[in-house]
């Protein structure tokens, strides 16, 4: 198989390049960085008591975010919201300009979704420690000291597993939606024949991007929840 | 006979017939050394539907524990419809390690006609 022809690659194919194909997913994730600063800083400018639309927007946003995660976590827990909430923006938006047809997701390449798995599983335990110093080491011991031998190996594995959970989940089911978009149009004979029938895909593209990102946050706030807490 | 007993003796007749009919048809690819191909294309069709079999399952199970619950107490209807949405999604990325691997090894599978063509052409030149 070819590969698709992207703007952006396109872009860096002229500036002289070799290969950006090879790298598409990384200029495209800075696409989505740059995208979601610079909405940020245009819509934040001039902050006033009374909103403005873009003001607006924004307000609801993150201010709708950080409730669904308070009610998760309760009040102690305010403290890790500008990572979940970046958590949840950016996943969102990458998972969103794949469906725009020149761009790809970069969430639809395991490198970014294990990047960020690697990221909230780091956080998990830094907020444990931070949390219970060195008796953090008694979450993985399960609830009896004598069971210990035999938990520990157990916990061990269970921790690892989420990595692989989280990231293979975000990136499974963005590639998928992309692989049945791109054999759907092939099957459809291109943009001569049925060009209408990747559109339920499409739509359903749009709904899954929402909640797989909803996901990952959520996921996300539950092992943090779950390194504050005191142990079994 | 039962009704039971009618089905069960033609699924069987049908996997055998159709098991003896694929075995018969590969004895060339065997004798090719090309088995490990056919292979890998009956366990990515298998593997997949076997995977969406169990998810299907599940999800019946969880979106009719949802339907229950919001029959019994309309009002709480969005707090058990978010918890359902995220119950499905959690469920279905089983089925997507299961599609991850059948992608890898689809991928796997190389271009046979051409790649004949290619050994003839190298072997007749």
């Amino acid at each position: 198989m070819e590969h698709p022809i992207f703007f952006i690659d396109s872009i860096l194919a002229a500036l002289g390049m070799e290969h950006p194909f090879a790298y598409s997913h990384v200029a495209h994730s800075w696409f989505v960085m740059i995208l979601l600063v610079l909405s940020a800083i245009l819509f934040v400018r001039g902050i006033r008591l009374l909103p403005t639309k873009g003001q607006n927007f924004f307000e609801v946003l993150v201010g709708g975010l950080e409730n669904f995660m308070v009610d998760i976590t309760g009040p102690e827990g305010k403290f890790f919201f500008p990572y979940i909430g970046t958590i949840f923006l950016y996943i969102l938006v990458s998972n969103l300009i794949g469906l725009i047809p020149g761009f790809n997701s970069p969430t639809a390449n395991l490198n970014t979704t294990l990047s960020m798995a690697l990221c909230t599983f780091a956080y998990t335990h830094i907020i444990g420690i931070k949390f219970h110093g060195v008796k953090y080491i008694r979450h993985f011991l399960g609830p009896v000291l004598w069971l210990a031998p035999l938990m520990f190996p157990i916990e061990v594995i269970g921790h690892c597993a989420r990595v692989m959970s989280l990231s293979v989940r975000l990136f499974g089911n963005i590639f998928g939606k992309e692989m049945v978009l791109t054999i759907l149009f092939a099957l459809g004979g291109g943009l001569a024949g049925l060009c209408l029938a990747p559109l339920p895909i499409l739509f359903l593209g749009i709904l899954v991007s929402f909640i797989q990102a909803l996901v990952f946050m959520l996921l996300s706030i539950m092992y943090f929840v779950g390194s504050m807490e005191e142990a079994h | 006979m039962s009704k039971k007993t009618v089905i069960g003796f033609l699924t069987a007749v049908l996997v055998l017939g159709i098991s003896s009919m694929a075995f018969a048809a590969d004895e060339a690819v065997k004798a090719a050394g090309l088995w490990v191909f056919f292979g890998i294309a009956v366990a990515c069709g298998f593997g997949i539907g076997v995977a969406a079999l169990g998810t299907g399952i599940a999800m019946g199970n969880a979106i009719n524990g949802a339907l229950q619950g919001t029959a019994r107490n309309p009002e709480a209807g969005g707090k058990i419809m978010t918890t359902m949405i995220i119950g499905l999604a959690l469920i279905e990325s089983l089925c997507i390690y299961a599609l991850v691997i059948c992608f890898i090894l689809v991928f796997k599978i190389p271009d046979l006609g051409a790649m004949f063509n290619l050994i003839l052409k190298s072997l007749g030149g």
